[in-house]
């Protein structure tokens, strides 16, 4: 028993040893990530930085609903099990303030990235707080909603004919909301098991927020002053109250049983053949052109979102930046790492992998707009996204925006003017309490 | 004293037969389980009461005042976490109704003997040994209005059992239903094979109908063991996350549990967490003491 006990313990001793030295000869670096496509892409792009230099480099994964609080569990514990962290545009408020991101503003400067990377990338992946010239993270991937559609639908001779005899004008991909409610309720046909358009509803994250914010700041309307956190007034104006109806409106015209979606069932409303139209991030639609994963792939289009009535067109954004754990112990070779990702031809190839890269060069090029068919729309879109507040208690406002305007847009309790009034008050008494009217 | 009564070892146990004296087996044993106990278990216990007298959040930084009782005030009269404790108290009393009644009236099915019993007893019980999340997962695609074989078999057409505000809490609750009856079914099971069967034979030979022998003889005999189900089950169902979370974000379904969960671990309020978790805690361990009370009355009957 005891020679047991020796040579277990004995076995224990060696391979700690052994582990560390291999530790400390080969440099590892850990990205932590969201599980989806893109993180696999990551993953390829990342494995020339290891043939170059020797460093390995893993991207680690978690599903997305569990991502926010796998990270901020870590960040809480000072963990450094994550070297770098590519992480939701909300979290640079938290993520800064908090002392859990390393202050990237003198190799943004050194590197003039305000110039590489596309503007609305900046604003919201990379500063905190917003115009203040601090940078904590490097924009990775961009992000955006946009929409698919089946063009087969949309061009058959028999449908146009009766759209426009039913509304008067020519059925198009559609350039304002109005249109696009209007084509909604025209394709939709529940007895032939075919719905008008698929939105998001899921309140557990931001998926529904996202999807009403881009119907709000198309409609004209704002969530609320970023740099006063005056909030009376904006998220509960006349115009965002039109956005959250209109989002309403939409609603009506969703397969049944959609009120718990977010990018798979969005995504499954098109491969489906469900819907005529359907929400989603950019990131998801590469399976969308994919034969095998999308039967009607040769036959869905996309578009980006459209304008409100006075013309404004906005999106919402989603997208991160990769940036580096103050805990990490590889901070340096981190910084290293971030070197080689803003090279031209890093940007160049991580778009070709099917990144979306924020980098102004590659986005302006025509390879990059040509080379699938929703690239040119991302493009168009990167130019016209808003955000929603990053500032550190946002989980808590977001929260507060589902618990008000879930029950109006999928129970159908109470009027849009309610919801977003009682958010009004909810966000200003959270705001009140961090502090934030001094 | 104690250590007379450690020292002594019950010759005929097999620690005995290998040697261990009870001084052992408490070292070995007891001692590493308290200590797991104890640092596990109370001390977060004790640990978190502190934290829900204070404004501390995990995720920050700042430091953290002392704030009394304002943690349990806010929440006191926070008309969201009441509605959530309503929903709550439905869900407890439709979902463990519906497991007294469906496991009791299955264990009476079965308490008798037919061809290949155990194997059907077998097949009963395998609801409650999936994992909760996964049954969520697959009883939301049960329940789906576009491909979901609920709606089929009931013709149903495209009910949303899950996004229709009012129906989504039964939704869960049935779902629940069926994962946890056999667990009222095999506690049940046990207590009727444990009815003296010459009570039955005496009730006959008085011609006692079968309504007569079931409320005077076998509801009585059954009752505390049933009210240890009911114990159990209103302890879980008043927990309940992992189901109701995987199946639904209807606000109308959220379980105090998923409130208590988005509070901690999305918005990092931790000192109001613990104070909502102690709230909780003092509720169900309220409505045990009701349930033990009445049960030790039953058995004294």
């Amino acid at each position: 028993m005891r020679k047991i006990m020796t040579s277990v313990l004995a076995g224990i001793g060696l391979t700690l040893a052994y582990g560390t030295s291999v530790h400390a000869q080969d440099k590892e670096l850990t990205i932590f990530w969201a599980e989806w496509d893109p993180a696999n892409y990551l993953q390829e792009l990342v494995n020339d930085y290891t043939a170059e230099t020797g460093v390995k480099v893993t991207v680690q994964t978690t599903p997305w609903p569990d991502f926010q609080t796998k990270a901020f569990t870590e960040f809480n514990a000072h963990g450094d099990a994550y070297d770098m962290v590519v992480g939701d545009s909300q979290w640079l408020g938290a993520g800064s303030t908090q002392g859990h991101y390393v202050d990237l503003t003198d190799f943004f400067n050194q590197h003039k990235l305000t110039d590489v990377m596309a503007p609305a990338t900046i604003k919201y992946y990379a500063e905190y707080p917003g115009g203040s010239g601090k940078y904590w993270a490097i924009p990775l991937e961009g992000d955006a909603i946009g929409w698919s559609y089946r063009k087969d639908w949309f061009e058959d001779p028999k449908e146009k004919e009766a759209f426009k005899a039913k509304y008067g004008y020519d059925l198009a991909v559609p350039t304002t909301y109005a249109q696009l409610r209007d084509i909604a309720e025209f394709f939709h046909r529940p007895d032939q098991k075919r719905y008008g358009v698929a939105i998001y509803t899921d309140n557990s994250y931001d998926a529904m927020a996202m999807g009403v914010e881009s119907a709000i700041f198309s409609h004209g309307g704002d969530l609320g002053d970023y740099a006063t956190y005056k909030v009376d007034g904006i998220i509960n104006s006349k115009e965002a109250v039109a956005g959250l109806e209109m989002y309403k409106e939409l609603y009506k015209f969703t397969p049944p049983g959609w009120g718990k979606t977010f990018f798979v069932e969005d995504n499954q409303a098109i491969t489906g053949g469900l819907a005529a139209m359907s929400m989603n991030f950019f990131a998801f639609f590469p399976p969308l052109v994919n034969k095998a994963t999308n039967p009607f792939a040769d036959q869905t289009g996309f578009f980006a979102n459209p304008a409100g009535p006075d013309g404004k067109r906005f999106a919402a954004l989603g997208g991160q930046g990769i940036s580096v754990v103050s805990y990490s112990k590889n901070k340096d070779e981190s910084m290293k790492f971030l070197e080689w990702f803003i090279k031209d031809e890093t940007q160049k190839k991580w778009a070709e992998l099917g990144g979306y890269t924020c980098s102004q060069a590659v986005l302006k090029s025509d390879a990059f707009q040509k080379a699938t068919p929703y690239n040119k729309a991302f493009y168009d879109t990167m130019f016209m996204v808003k955000d929603f507040w990053a500032t550190p208690e946002y989980a808590e406002v977001l929260d507060q925006l589902n618990q008000n305007i879930y029950p109006f847009v999928v129970g159908g309790k109470g009027t849009a003017q309610e919801a977003l009034d009682k958010t009004a008050a909810d966000w200003k008494a959270t705001f009140t309490k961090y502090n934030r009217y001094k | 004293m104690a250590s007379v009564a450690l020292t002594h070892l019950d010759p005929a146990s097999r620690a005995a037969a290998r040697g261990w004296s009870d001084l052992t087996i408490r070292n070995v044993f007891i001692i590493p389980t308290l200590a797991f106990l104890i640092v596990f278990n109370i001390f977060p216990l004790i640990y978190s009461l502190g934290y829900s007298f204070t404004n501390f959040a995990a995720n920050r930084s700042d430091p953290w005042q002392f704030v009394g009782l304002q943690n349990y005030r806010e929440l006191l009269s926070d008309d969201h976490i009441w509605s959530n404790f309503v929903i709550t108290a439905k869900y407890v009393i439709v979902s463990v109704a519906g497991q007294m009644i469906v496991g009791f009236g299955l264990a009476l099915l079965l308490n008798r003997s037919f061809p290949m019993k155990g194997l059907i007893t077998t097949l009963l019980l395998l609801p409650m040994m999936m994992s909760a999340a996964v049954v969520g997962l697959f009883w939301q695609l049960l329940y789906s209005p576009s491909w979901g074989p609920i709606n089929y078999v009931f013709g149903l057409g495209d009910f949303a059992w899950l996004s229709n505000p009012d129906s989504a809490l039964y939704a869960v609750a049935i779902t629940d239903i069926w994962m946890w009856s056999p667990f009222v079914m095999l506690l049940s099971l046990a207590g009727l094979s444990a009815v003296p069967q010459h009570l039955y034979e005496a009730a006959a030979i008085d011609r006692a109908g079968w309504w007569y022998t079931f409320t005077r003889i076998t509801l009585p005999l059954v009752s505390p063991i049933l009210l240890i189900a009911l114990i159990f089950r209103t302890m879980e169902a008043f927990k309940t996350f992992d189901i109701a979370y995987t199946m639904t974000t209807q606000p109308t379904a959220e379980l105090i549990a998923i409130r208590l969960y988005k509070q901690a671990f999305q918005q990092w309020d931790t000192g109001k967490s613990c104070a909502l978790a102690y709230i909780v805690l003092i509720m169900v361990l309220a409505i045990t003491n009701l349930y033990v009370k009445y049960l030790n009355k039953v058995k004294e009957r």
